[in-house]
């Protein structure tokens, strides 16, 4: 594995800048890697080798030419399979975009063209975005670099996978309920899902409209801060955008926590009689010791009504989603069944039962029962009302605290195939990361342990629109520990993950 | 509650689904296993509580009604499965 692969994509950038390295050399030594490890792996759907060092080139000629395109200009990014490019093709990971080209570009794909950035290719994740293990993707699942027999996390599980295996400096995610900070724990990675309205989502395949997020995933904190300040921002294609200006995220990662008040709440490590497993505690607890080490301050606190997360969750968003994909019938665009059909009725039906996986059916479902009539008061209205008390809760908490701390996920990765015949099992592994989403608050993922060789997540939850201070809690908690630049060791395809890591980079401090 | 094979069935024809005999099954038991939970919202005295359905505190986002220009037909018609002229083609919808 090349020593470039190594750079954080800071540095990467400002080596690109100065000319000391070439965006096609460093595109170059990740495409190489990616197929070094991808049949391990399997991080990508598709991967766009011709286009990526086309335009890395392009990129070398510009800066060569004097233009100053920014911090990440030149640097690949991996970019999951759920926001719109234009001419190429988007599945969502689903048969039933299989074939599916859009016509226009997402939000985020202009804001990361205009910065410069080069896309390596489409990341795996669950059909839809329905899921925590990637195992739901129409496309065969990602392996997890840190033990090939366990599952990244999901739903932007290739996103997570890429930035770990070292395939990809820099990716982009999705997070409707845990779906960015879930894989980020399990990968080693740092994740951030941005306040609801924060990054727009036009060209977004929309899942559940009222909590679905586009962030940022990378190797640390600062990455993580310059990649949500390409993303932040009013888009007036998306009328849920907030129009506020993105502070300067770069700015934020001064390190001072001194006098900054932490919440811990303790319905974020037991719900409903379940614990967090002993390491996941014990890491993370250890994590909120270090952070009170540089001078933040953490009090104990409640949040009663996120002992009813994962119903009110487990209603909403698959009613939202029933909606949203009422769209995939076969008519304009996407998967029509080849069978004959007797009327337009039947049409549907089929090209739907072909087009759409176990799990997105069982939303749909789901959310189709929770919305019919007679129902809709009982399910749907009551998730709304108990979504309510939940968000109530956190602005309680909000007066006290500038920042709460809890884990990510409730147990270490768990194996392929461990979850897949057990919907409910596998909805409790987003237990700790839906209320984030229920509220519309900012969250993200810092590595910040391990157990048996798998790392471990600390979730750091933010007031709305405050991801600065979130960041800079991240980072002074990165710059103390040497969590994130723990990866696993970097080998070729059959030998990557497992309990041996190595230090990359800088090496322990 | 529980939910019948019959009552999946209708659900299933309201989400323009179609399942399989088998599939059916396995849906019934797991929906039941899921709406499990469900019924701890009824725990809660939520009367007079205001529904959430957006987070963020705004309403009517206005803006100016300008024309601008759509994405040309033949851009949109590129993904359909088939097309007649400019127009999507489906099997008859009305006798």
């Amino acid at each position: 594995m090349s020593d470039e692969l190594l750079l954080t994509a800071a540095e990467a950038g400002r080596l690109i800048a100065r000319r000391e390295l070439s965006s096609r050399e460093l595109t170059r030594a990740c495409l190489e890697r990616v197929r070094a490890v991808e049949g391990a792996v399997h991080a990508f759907v598709r991967i766009s080798d011709d286009a990526a060092l086309k335009r890395a080139e392009e990129i070398d000629r510009r800066i060569a030419a004097g233009e100053n395109l920014g911090p990440l200009a030149g640097v690949p990014l991996a970019l999951k399979d759920i926001v719109c490019t234009r001419g190429e093709v988007t599945t969502c990971c689903s048969r039933i975009l299989e074939h599916y080209v859009p016509a226009y570009d997402a939000t985020v794909v202009q804001r990361l063209r205009q910065a410069g950035v080069v896309f390596l290719g489409k990341t795996n994740m669950d059909e839809f975005a329905m899921g925590s293990s990637t195992e739901n993707s129409a496309f065969g699942p990602t392996h997890n670099p840190w033990d090939l027999e366990r599952v990244p996390g999901g739903s932007s599980g290739g996103s997570a996978a890429a930035l770990a295996a070292m395939e990809a400096p820099l990716a982009v995610g999705s997070d409707t309920g845990g779906s960015i900070r879930q894989p980020a724990a399990f990968c080693g990675i740092t994740g951030l899902k941005p306040t609801y309205g924060r990054v727009s989502r036009y060209g977004l395949i929309a899942f559940a409209s009222s909590l679905d997020q586009i962030g940022p995933m990378t190797r640390d904190v600062r990455d993580c801060a310059l990649l949500l300040q390409v993303l932040a921002g009013h888009d007036p294609m998306d009328s849920t955008s907030v129009p506020a200006e993105a502070p300067d995220y770069a700015a934020a990662l001064d390190g001072d926590v001194k006098g900054l008040r932490i919440g811990i709440p303790g319905e974020f490590f037991e719900y409903r009689g379940r614990r967090v497993s002993r390491e996941i505690e014990d890491t993370v607890r250890a994590a909120v010791r270090v952070l009170e080490g540089l001078g933040a301050v953490a009090e104990e606190i409640s949040t009663p009504h996120l002992q009813y997360v994962i119903p009110v969750y487990y209603i909403i968003a698959p009613a939202e989603a029933s909606s949203n994909l009422a769209r995939y019938d076969g008519v304009e665009y996407g998967h029509r069944t080849p069978a004959p059909v007797e009327d337009i009725v039947e049409l549907y039906r089929q090209t739907r039962e072909e087009g759409f996986g176990a799990e997105v059916k069982r939303r749909i479902m789901l959310g189709t029962y929770a919305l019919s009539a007679g129902y809709y008061d009982a399910y749907y209205g009551k998730a709304s009302q108990v979504r309510t008390l939940i968000r109530r809760d956190f602005e309680k908490a909000f007066e006290r605290c500038d920042l709460l701390l809890a884990p990510v996920t409730p147990s270490l990765p768990f194996r392929l195939g461990e979850k897949t015949d057990d919907p409910v099992e596998m909805y409790l592994s987003d237990v700790c990361t839906i209320a984030a989403n229920l509220a519309g608050l900012p969250a993200m993922s810092v590595p910040c342990g391990h157990a048996r060789g798998l790392p471990i997540g600390l979730q750091i939850v933010g007031k709305p629109l405050d991801e600065a201070t979130m960041l800079r809690a991240a980072y002074a908690f990165q710059e103390a520990t040497d969590f994130h630049r723990l990866t696993p060791r970097p080998s070729p395809a059959g030998e990557a993950g497992g309990a041996v890591v190595q230090w990359a980079g800088r090496g322990p401090a | 509650m529980r939910l019948s094979h019959e009552e999946v069935e209708h659900i299933a024809l309201l989400s323009r689904l179609k399942l399989s005999d088998e599939e059916r099954e396995r849906m019934t038991t797991q929906l039941n296993d899921i709406m499990a939970f469900f019924e701890q919202l009824g725990e809660l005295d939520t009367t007079d509580v205001e529904p959430t359905s957006h987070v963020i505190p705004m309403s009517n986002v206005l803006r100016a009604d300008e024309v601008k220009p759509s994405l040309p037909a033949d851009d949109v018609l590129a993904n359909a499965p088939e097309r007649a002229g400019d127009t999507f083609r489906v099997p008859r919808v009305v006798e």
